[in-house]
Order: structure tokens, then sequence, then C-alpha cells
């Protein structure tokens, strides 16, 4: 098939950036979107023009290198795919097809299609995690998880990470990732101990970090290639309110519940 | 260059903990005055970065990827394995031990191997306490599957991503140091050489992947864990950026490179659907716990699987492996795999792929069941291949996966540069002349967490360093060299694209150094590799800048290595005149073409050293004693 | 690399515990749940209170002499908490709109909503029409400094019925019915999910309680108006 696509070009995070139309010529629909617009950088470099600048590495669906914002909607049409992953037989011959980078002001364009996610990383930083330095573990089968906690945990841990919740939704939030990792460690007993301290420093990052705020658009959880619910922002709410509301602003949150 | 193994002595049970005892210490204080390098943050990478910034070493860590958390290990689906013996089923640190040795076809490192197992069982506790979430029993018990080359349930999982899990508990680590400031992360950084002074490692060059600055961090220890180069093929089921940059400048710098020619071909991969194909996607090998490998018995016989009758279907693992069958080890199934397909019996376009079919499985347990353990592996199957395996059975063939090759490595992980140690992927590792499934991610962190914070302590303990600084000359060298070669890839402006030098390399190595070789091959392919090499530097065109992002420019340094380290891994092949593991020779196979060792001749570690452009890289040997692990013709029949 | 400087540790500890809650969108978001809800407790009972109408002129302008004379201070305990919600209200709304909108500054060429629906993607403009409405609201059937038709203190059913003869004041109470369906169509499913009081669903995106205690609200309101004006509810007198 053949289509024309307009792609988003921009020389280095200060300059001015603007859509490019590119014609790309008898795709396969066994080609992955990556794959397709590898075809029309090796056409453009052959012409001595400068490829489409894009993140991507394991074209698996699993590291959340690729980002393209895919005619408005971040990681193309099919539901739970990241755009590694979505083949071109989800497109027609001739269509038009508008590719846009993730937009967020947490998310400077560096080049083209690529957005610079560090801000993802420090929330992590600022609390996503349990605090478990090598050594002196207790044997894995002291702790009893039951299998329901587990899979829930696992539901959201299942996040890459790739910040389409981000640029899906209309308010710049990130409250599905931070949501997803404070679920993740929340509902496993080795998270309880500092489960209250956890969300309260994650939050302050997030806000910090200039992403939006929640209004349950729902727009993250239709984008989000691994399906994560928005239930897990409920949970991150839930868990916020409880921090404030037990004096336990950035305290240390003792295990109960 | 001398090849000291440095396994201290005693009874192979006590030998690690003897030697933690013996190895020199870092006074708490001292600690934060010595800067540790970490190039790579994958399991091995990010394990030892956070490990090393807990004990209180001044960390730098790199990757190319814009976050830690996208290393490769991240596509690590199937699982981890450990001796834990939950399952009671007789497992036990003695056999994970003998079945990697024997897996590995008696070409790793007894000392090592052992070592691998007894801490495999200190990995699972770390990662639970870290929040990884293991697959569970309804009792709240850990859940364990089997895994090919093995005869018992040793292998923990969390769906099909449990790569993705462990990186995450590693990564999760690696920011809490980050945020504590104990470690400097540098993400889209390149490592572009290493700096050797008064011979030793004391720092990288490395070249900012957005801004393309070249900087140099000079450091007191040089860890690479910069994962595989089966890259080199062009067609993997590694991820894209997968490189040999790292360990190849350190192969330059005076390092030896072990077993190049040892790679893994994994049996269960989706088949390529045309020249667009940029990369393989792989099947975990857990799906083999139940699916059935066949192909049609006669020849050419294109009828839909569902219409050939059970009587007419020759599942060929089960029949020429029955103990064994369909998990059977990942060489073994491949060449089957090979061999059917040779006689013309392959499946879907091409002849090229087997069935791998579940329907008995679903019979048996029900869909449910199948869903629950590889539900999102048949959704990446669909997504990929537009078939629904839960109707239709899955084609498969075998593809690159691994590379047990590496860079050569003591007991300490330290390389043949003293301060340059080496872990995972990228060094040559316990694995021998073939992995086991499952074992990657085990080595990865158990070098990690526990073997380099250690070893690394006593480098530094035992020695005297002389500080330097990035205004050493050394350095000043390595950044011109670096700015230098960037400047050539520019200024060349040829006629063909990095890829298509890429997919040449490729298809040569595919071809001739594959899943079989022989010596006409090998010796035609290094004819071949020059050749592309030279017109390479001719006539590539690398267009943009250096002086921004430019993935055009990424692709061609790594490209540029990947054409030397051919040259190298069809070396190597050639001299090996044996077959083993993943290294077939046709000349060296038993009558019923299974692979022939030659140990009299072989059984030793092939450790080449860089002897300067233009000169043939010189052998040297470590032999391979086997005091534990009887040597006997590996059978899974 | 600036992408992973060091993260200042315990950051909510620095301001004080509800310092730190009011500065976080979380924190702003549960103030305008929370008081969003009294809102909506507010608005049934005052439905309710409406309906009456459909009784008799006694009984309505009974319950407003109850409200007025009866408990005469509960009445300015319960406007008070109203005031002081609509005020939380509209200024935690007015500033999470802000920081929500400086969170995209540059906008995209292409954006097709997969699930925000109408009623959440109108929260905003909505609310204000809803403020607009109240200001009116009191002025015409509290206060009476707004007279389309001259005001009777005391007398509702008499300011209800004459009021609603006037076509545009008719009009404004529509209009105004229907921003409220909506606002709360939204904000009644989403409220309870900001103070985290939902629980796991397979499709969290449905909502039928909000659908149906919108639906009732809008109806319970809209119909007083409607009665007047079409159906000549209270000509007689
Ligand atoms: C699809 C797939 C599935 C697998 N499944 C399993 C499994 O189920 N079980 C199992 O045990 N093993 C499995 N493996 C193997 C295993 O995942 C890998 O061997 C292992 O993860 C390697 O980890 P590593 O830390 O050594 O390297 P990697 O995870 O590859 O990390 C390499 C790191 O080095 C960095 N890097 C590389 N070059 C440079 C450079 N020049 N400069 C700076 N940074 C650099 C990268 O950015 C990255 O951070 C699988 C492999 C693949 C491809
Ligand atoms: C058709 C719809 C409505 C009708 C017919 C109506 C009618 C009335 C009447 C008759 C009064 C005066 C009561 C009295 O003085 O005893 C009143 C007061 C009031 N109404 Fe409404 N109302 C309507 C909708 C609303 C809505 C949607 C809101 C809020 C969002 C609202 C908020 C108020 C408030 C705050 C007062 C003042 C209460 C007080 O402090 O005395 N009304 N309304
Ligand atoms: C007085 C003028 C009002 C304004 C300006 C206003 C504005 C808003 C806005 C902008 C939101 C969504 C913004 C966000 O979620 O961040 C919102 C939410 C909400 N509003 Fe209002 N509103 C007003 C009146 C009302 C009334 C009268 C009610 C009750 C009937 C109400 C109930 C709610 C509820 C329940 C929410 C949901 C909060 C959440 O999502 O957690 N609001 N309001
Ligand atoms: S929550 Fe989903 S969309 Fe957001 S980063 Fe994680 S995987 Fe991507
Ligand atoms: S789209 Fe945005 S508004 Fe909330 S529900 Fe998702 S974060
Ligand atoms: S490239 Fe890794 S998720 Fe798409």
């Amino acid at each position: 098939m053949n289509l024309t696509l307009h792609v988003w070009r921009q020389a280095g995070p200060a300059a001015e950036g603007r859509f490019v139309t590119y014609q790309a010529h008898d795709i396969s629909e066994d080609m992955s979107f990556l794959e397709m617009m590898d075809v029309v950088n090796e056409e453009l470099i052959q012409k001595g023009e400068l490829p489409v600048a894009f993140d991507h590495d394991c074209r698996e669906g699993i590291c959340g290198s690729c980002s393209m914002m895919i005619n408005g909607v971040a990681h193309g049409p099919q539901r739970g795919t990241a755009t590694c992953q979505l083949f071109m037989r989800h497109f027609h011959d001739g269509e038009e097809i508008w590719v846009e980078p993730w937009r967020a002001r947490a998310f400077p364009v560096i080049k083209d299609l690529v957005v610079d996610r560090g801000a993802l990383d420090r929330i992590v930083a600022a609390g996503g995690f349990i605090t478990a330095p090598t050594g002196g573990a207790r044997d894995a089968n002291n702790i009893l998880v039951a299998k329901t906690a587990v899979d829930e945990a696992m539901d959201a841990a299942a996040c890459i990470g790739c910040g389409a919740c981000v640029a899906a939704c209309p308010n710049g939030s990130a409250s599905l990732f931070t949501g997803a990792k404070i679920s993740h460690l929340g509902l496993l007993p080795q998270g309880q101990t500092e489960r209250y301290r956890r969300v309260i420093d994650m939050v302050a990052r997030m806000d910090e970090e200039q992403f939006g705020g929640c209004t349950w658009h729902g727009e993250c959880q239709e984008a989000c290639p691994k399906e994560i619910s928005i239930d897990v922002i409920a949970r991150m709410n839930r868990d916020y309110l409880k921090a404030v509301w037990m004096q336990r602003d950035g305290g240390d949150g003792g295990g109960e519940e | 260059m001398e090849l000291n193994s440095r396994i201290p002595d005693g009874p192979i049970e006590r030998k690690w903990d003897k030697h933690r005892f013996d190895m020199k210490l870092v006074n708490p204080a001292n600690k934060r005055k010595f800067t540790v390098v970490v190039v790579g943050s994958g399991l091995a990478g990010a394990s030892a970065a956070a490990s090393l910034a807990e004990l209180g070493y001044n960390v730098k860590c790199f990757c190319f990827q814009d976050s830690p958390r996208r290393a490769h290990s991240i596509a690590a689906q199937g699982g981890i394995n450990a001796a834990k013996n939950y399952q009671n089923d007789g497992d036990s640190v003695w056999r994970l031990f003998y079945d990697t040795v024997k897996g590995g076809d008696y070409r790793s490192r007894e000392a090592n191997v052992y070592r691998l197992a007894e801490l495999s069982v200190n990995i699972i506790d770390q990662c639970v306490a870290q929040g990884v979430p293991f697959a569970r029993e309804y009792g709240g018990l850990l859940a364990n599957r089997s895994f090919g080359g093995a005869q018992v349930s040793r292998t923990f999982y969390a769906r099909g991503q449990t790569g993705q899990q462990l990186l995450l508990g590693a990564y999760q680590a690696l920011e809490r140091q980050v945020g504590l400031g104990r470690l400097r992360m540098y993400p889209r950084t390149e490592m572009l050489d290493l700096v050797v002074i008064d011979g030793r490692a004391r720092g990288i060059v490395t070249r900012s992947l957005v801004t393309g600055e070249v900087e140099s961090h000079p450091a007191d220890a040089v860890i690479l864990a910069t994962g595989g180069y089966g890259n080199v093929f062009y067609l993997s089921t590694n991820a894209k950026g997968s490189n040999c940059t790292a360990i190849w400048r350190a192969y330059k710098r005076g390092a030896a490179f072990a077993n190049p020619c040892y790679t893994q071909i994994h049996p269960t991969c989706i088949p390529q659907s045309g020249e667009h194909q940029s990369k393989l996607t792989l099947m975990s090998e857990s799906l083999r716990n139940d699916g059935r490998v066949w192909v049609p018995k006669q020849k050419g016989d294109r009828r839909p699987p569902d219409q050939i009758p059970e009587s007419e279907r020759d599942y060929y693992l089960e029949r020429m492996y029955p103990s064994f069958g369909n998990l059977s080890p990942r060489d073994i199934a491949s060449r089957a795999a090979k061999r059917v397909c040779d006689e013309g019996r392959g499946v879907g376009p091409g002849g090229l792929g087997v069935y791998l079919d579940f329907a008995d499985a679903i019979k048996r347990l029900g869909e449910q069941v199948i869903r629950e353990r590889y539900g999102n592996l048949f959704e990446m199957y669909e997504r990929i291949t537009n078939d629904n395996p839960y109707k239709v059975p899955m084609r498969i063939y075998p593809a690159v996966h691994y590379t047990m090759g590496g860079l050569w490595v003591d007991y300490n992980l330290m390389s043949t540069i003293p301060g340059l140690h080496v872990g995972g992927e990228a060094n040559f590792s316990d694995h021998g002349a073939n992995r086991l499934g499952a074992s990657a991610l085990m080595q990865g962190l158990a070098d990690g967490y526990f073997v380099l914070p250690a070893t690394i302590g006593d480098y530094l303990g035992a020695n005297k360093l002389a500080p330097v600084d990035a205004s050493h000359p050394a350095f000043r060298d390595a950044e011109r060299g670096v700015a230098e070669r960037t400047r050539r890839l520019l200024s060349i402006n040829g006629k063909r694209t990095v890829d298509s030098f890429h997919r040449e390399l490729g298809k040569v190595m595919w071809d001739y150094c594959g899943m079989a070789r022989n010596e006409a091959g090998l010796r035609h392919a290094l004819e071949r590799i020059p050749q592309i090499r030279e017109e390479f530097w001719r006539n590539v065109n690398v267009p943009g800048s250096d002086a921004e992002l430019n993935q055009a420019l990424e692709k061609a340094g790594r490209v540029a290595d990947f054409l030397e380290l051919a040259e190298l891994i069809c070396t190597d092949a050639l001299h090996r005149r044996e077959s083993c593991g993943g290294h077939f020779r046709e000349e060296s196979q038993t009558p019923d073409g299974e692979a022939l060792r030659d140990d009299e001749h072989f059984a030793y570690v092939a450790a080449w050293a860089y002897a300067g452009d233009g000169n043939a890289p010189v052998l040297h040997k470590e032999p391979l004693e086997f005091e534990h692990v009887h040597l006997s013709q590996r059978s899974y029949k | 690399m600036a992408s992973h400087i060091a993260v200042p540790a315990r950051r909510g500890a620095a301001l004080g515990r509800i310092g730190a809650f009011w500065r976080s969108t979380i924190g702003k978001k549960i103030v305008m749940a929370a008081t969003g809800l009294i809102m909506v407790a507010f608005v049934i009972v005052h439905m309710i209170g409406n309906l009456q109408v459909f009784v008799s002129p006694q009984k309505i302008n009974g319950y407003s002499y109850f409200l007025h004379h009866i408990i005469g201070e509960l009445l300015w305990v319960a406007r008070v908490v109203l005031l002081v919600s609509v005020v939380l209200h509209i200024v935690a709304a007015y500033q999470l709109t802000r920081l929500d909108r400086a969170a995209r500054p540059v906008g995209y060429a292409r954006k097709t909503p997969q699930a925000a629906t109408v009623a959440s993607r109108t929260m905003r403009w909505g609310g204000v029409a809803l403020a607009l409405f109240i200001v009116f609201h009191i002025l015409h059937l509290t206060t009476g400094t707004i007279q389309p038709v001259p005001y009777t203190e005391g007398d509702v059913y008499a300011n209800l019925v004459g009021g609603f003869q006037v076509w545009w004041v008719t009009l404004i109470y529509v209009l105004a019915m229907i921003a409220l369906g909506l606002h709360m169509f939204h904000g009644g499913w989403s409220s309870i999910r900001t103070l985290g009081m939902s629980q796991p669903q397979r499709q969290p995106l449905r909502r039928p309680v909000a659908f149906t205690l919108a639906v009732i609200v809008w109806i319970g309101f809209t119909c007083v108006p409607v009665a007047i004006f079409f159906f000549g509810l209270g000509r007689g007198r």
C-alpha cells in the first residue's frame, strides 16, 4: 500500500518545528509501523536528507522506548499496543497519517519525535522503590503473597514507562504512571512499611515535574499499551489521603493495613 | 598475556566462601573516595551499580537508552533459574551446577558455574524483597515452571515478563541511589573508548547521544555490562540498539575476547515475514512446556495444519529425544528444526518454519489455564502474525538469540586488563558453548548483586592506585581518537545506508557462521567480511552532523565495530574444528547428526588477543579441567 | 545529565501538612471532590424541596417558612457551609485548570479522544456557567434583587410561578440545568474516585449510578420551570 505521512520535524530542543509530508511507497501490511518508518528513512538518506529521529529499541512492546502520536492517538489505533507492535495491516492504502511526538511540558522535544522522559525516572527516584539493599533478604518463601494480590500487583507493574498516558491525557498528567508504581508496591506485603512516605514523595515529585492533575478523562487507560486501569489512580489518591490524614506526610508510615 | 583464572583452591563448595574471606576490604570511610564506572544498566549493570552505591562507592552508570529501565534485559520473558528446590523435585545447587556445565557442553569453568548455582538462591530472595511480583500458588508460596535442558521445575517467573520485573527491581534500587545522590546516571550516553593507564583501566570516554559532546570519565575501576553482540547477525532477538562497541573497544585496548564463535540460536522465534524485517521476535521457550513441536511427515505438504491427521504429523523432538522431548536444549532443538526444514518439511511461506501446537494442552488444561500462563505471549504472536494461536498452531523458526562468548574474565570477573571487570552477557561467562534457558538472568544478577560488589572491593583494597584526572594525556588521546573516528564516518558521504551494510554482513554471518558451520563456508565468510568492511569505509552514507542527536551516526559506529568483530567470530569458528553446544561444525558430528566434541584437542577456552589492525589476533588457551562433572557425550535421548 | 539530578528526599515535610496537601494537585482535587459532593447533597435536598410546588402553594411556602423562621440559625450554618464549599471548589477548579493547561504548552495538530466524554470535557465551562447561574438565581429567588416580575418576600410559590412566566428566565434555568446535569454526570462519578472510595472494576469508565443521579436531578429541577411555562402550572391563582 501507499501512504501519505505528515511527520513533525524539529531540528533541536530550541528549534522551531513543523510538519513535513512524505510519501511511503509499497508498504507491506506485515511491516510494523516502525519498519514503515525505516523504509521512509532509508529513502530520505538516499536522497541525502536527514532521517526522522524516533526512539525505539526492543521493538517487542516491552522497553517503552517507542513513542509516537499517530493520527491523534498515542501509540496509534490498536488498543493495548505500543507503536513498535502496531502493524500496517491496521491502515489502508492511500491513508493520510499524522505523526507527532509526545507533547507535555515535562517531556521537552529533543529532536523530531524524540522527547526527554527523564521526569518519569525522577518520579521513581523520589520513592518508587522498596528499600531493600543487597544482602540480608530473608528466604523468599517466608513472605507469603496471596495470588490475587500478586496478580493485581503484576497488572500495575506491567507499566513500560512509555509515557503514552501523559501524552494522551488532556491535562498532561502522569497519574497513571505514578499510580501504577504506587499500586504495584502498595499491594505487596513487602511494600507496606514505606507505603505512605512513598506516595507523598512520588506525588510531590510528580507535581514538581509540572505534570497536570487528573480530571478523570480516562484517555490514559485507553492509550496505555499495557492497558493499566485508572483504578490505580484511585488507589494512589486513597493512599495519599490516608498518608496526609494519618500525619504521614513524608513520615515513616508504619506497616498497618 | 597470561590467562590466570585465579580460581581459589579448596573444595568447590567452599571456594566462594573462602575467597570472600580472603578478599581485601575497603574501609567504609574510604569507599566514597573511589569512583567506579559502570557501563550498562541491564540486569548486570543496574544491580552492580546499585549495590556498589549502597556500599558507599561513588558510582557513575551509563546507558545508551533514554532511561536505564529500557536496557535490553527488559525483554527477557520466560524466567530465572534458582536451585531452591521449592518443588521438592530433587533440585539442588549440585544439580543446577551439573545441568549448567552439561548444558554448556563442557566448555565452561566449573568453579564459576558452581558459584553461580550457589548464588542463584540469594537472587530470588533479593528480588522478592524488592517487590518483584513472581508468580505465586494459591497458598501464597512461589510458583515454578520447567525450562529447556532441565528435568526439575526450578524456573521462577512473572507472567511472560520476568526480565522486565527483575530489571525494574534493579532499576528501582538504582534510582533510589540516584535520589540519594550517591549514584550519577548518564542516559543517552555511549561509551566509545576505554582508557588504560600504566596497564590499568582508569576510565572511559563517552559521547552524549543528545549533544554529541565527547567527555572523559576517570575512575578507579571500570565495569562493562553492555550485553551481547547477537546483532552482528543483523536479524536477532536482541534489541535494535544492542551492540558490541564497548567490549570491542576494550578488546582493542588489550582485553582478551573469549569464545567469540559461541552464539546461541533460539528454536522458538517468529519466522521472518519479509525483506523489511528489522528484528526477530522470540516466543519464550517456556511455551515448550505445553506446546508440541511438529512438521508434516511428507515433504512439501502444503495442507493447513488442521487438515493434517495425527498419523501424518512428525513430532520430531519427542521422536528423537524421548526423555527431554519438546524441552530438549536450545542448540539441539534449533538444529533439529533446521534439519526438518532442510528436508523440505518446513511449513509456512518459504518452508522456513515448524509448528508449535497447543491443541492438546488446551484440550487437557482448558483455554483459561493456557491464557493464564502465556496470555501475553499469545497476544504478541497474534499482533505480529495476525493468527490466533488458540486456534491455529504457532509457526516458529530458530533465530540468533544470545552470545555465550564475550570478554575473557577470571574468577573475579576481571578481564586481562587489571581494573576492567565484565559482567552479564558481555563476559564469556558461565554458559560454556550453550546457555540453558533462564540462566542468563541468573548470571547477570549473580554478577551484579553479589560477585562484582565483592571483587571490586578486593581490587580497590589490594591495589594502590595513583590518582588520575581527565587532563591526563591518555584521556586526551582517547577523546581525540573518538572525535576523529566520528568525523571520518560523517565525511565519507557514500552511496549506501548503514543498514544496507548491516544486512549484508548479517546475511553472510547467518549463511556461513550460523546454525551449521563448515571450513569452506567460514573461509568464504573470512574473504567477504573484509570486502564489506572496506566498502563500508569507502561508500557508507551517514547524514547529519556530530553535534546533535544523530541516530544514523550511532548505528554507523556500531556497525563498523560489528564488521571487525564478525571476522574474529569466524576466525574462532574456523579454528574450533569440533562441534560443541551452539557451535556446530558439520565436519564433526555423530552418525545420527548430533554435535561431536573433541575434548582431547578443544577442551579449552579460546581467548583472542588484539595484535593491531591488519594483524591476525593471537590465540591464548585456558585449559578446562573437570573434577566434578565427568565429560561425556551429551545426550538428551 | 540534567535529567538525573538528585531528588531532595522528604519534600512533603518541609511545608506543613495542610500546606503540602493544598499545594499538591491531588490535595486540591480531593478538596474539589469533597466540596462538590456537599453541593451534590444540597442540590438533591433542594430539588426535593422544589418539587413540593406540585403539591400545593401552601406546602412549598410552608417549607420556605420552615427554613427561614423555624430552623433559622441552622439555615445560616447551611449557607456558610455552602458558601465555603463553593468558594473552595471554585478556587481549586481555577488553580487546577491553570496547572493542567500549563502542563501542555504545545498542543497536538491532531487529537482523537478515545474515552473523554462531553461531560468530562465541559466540566470547566459548565462550572463557570453554574457559578453565573447561582449568582443570578440567588439574586432572583432569594434576595429578589432581579425582578422579572414583582417579588413577594415569603411567597415562594408566587415568585416561582411569576418568574417562570417570563421566557428568558425559564430559558436560563433550563440551560443551567443541562450544565448541572452534565457536571454531575461526570463529577458524581469522578469525585468518588478522587476520594479513592471506588472499588476496582472491569470497565471503570462505566458509571450507571452517576448517570441515574444526574438524570433524576436534571428532570427534578427542570420540570418546575417547564411545568409553569408550558403547562400553566399555578395560572389559576
Ligand atoms: C527476547 C529475549 C528474551 C530472553 N529471555 C530470557 C529468559 O527468559 N531467561 C534468561 O535467563 N535470559 C533471557 N534472555 C537473555 C537475557 O535477557 C540477557 O542475556 C541479559 O538480560 C543480558 O543482560 P545484561 O545486563 O548483560 O545486558 P543488557 O540487559 O543487554 O544491558 C546492556 C546495557 O548496556 C548498555 N550499553 C550497551 N552498549 C553500550 C555502550 N557502548 N555505551 C553505553 N552503554 C551501553 C545498554 O544501554 C544497556 O543498558 C533473553 C534475551 C532476549 C533477547
Ligand atoms: C429549576 C431549578 C431551581 C429552582 C426552581 C430553584 C428554586 C429556588 C427557590 C424558590 C429558592 C428560594 C427558597 C427560599 O427562599 O425559601 C432557591 C434558593 C436557592 N437555590 Fe435554588 N432553585 C433551582 C436550582 C438551583 C440550583 C441548580 C442550585 C445550585 C447549584 C440552587 C441553589 C440555590 C441556593 C444556594 C439558594 C439559596 C438558599 C438560601 O440560602 O436561602 N438552586 N432556589
Ligand atoms: C460553582 C461553580 C462551579 C464551578 C466553577 C465548578 C467547576 C468544576 C470543575 C472545573 C470541575 C472539574 C475540574 C477537576 O476535576 O479538576 C468540577 C468538578 C466537580 N464539581 Fe464542580 N463546579 C461548580 C459547581 C458545582 C456544583 C453546583 C456541583 C454539585 C452539584 C459540583 C460538583 C462537582 C463535582 C462532584 C466534581 C468532581 C470532582 C472530582 O472530579 O473529583 N460543582 N467542578
Ligand atoms: S502507565 Fe501505561 S501508558 Fe503510562 S507509562 Fe506505563 S505503560 Fe506507558
Ligand atoms: S487521561 Fe488524564 S485526566 Fe486522569 S484519567 Fe487519565 S490522567
Ligand atoms: S521499541 Fe520497545 S516498546 Fe516499542
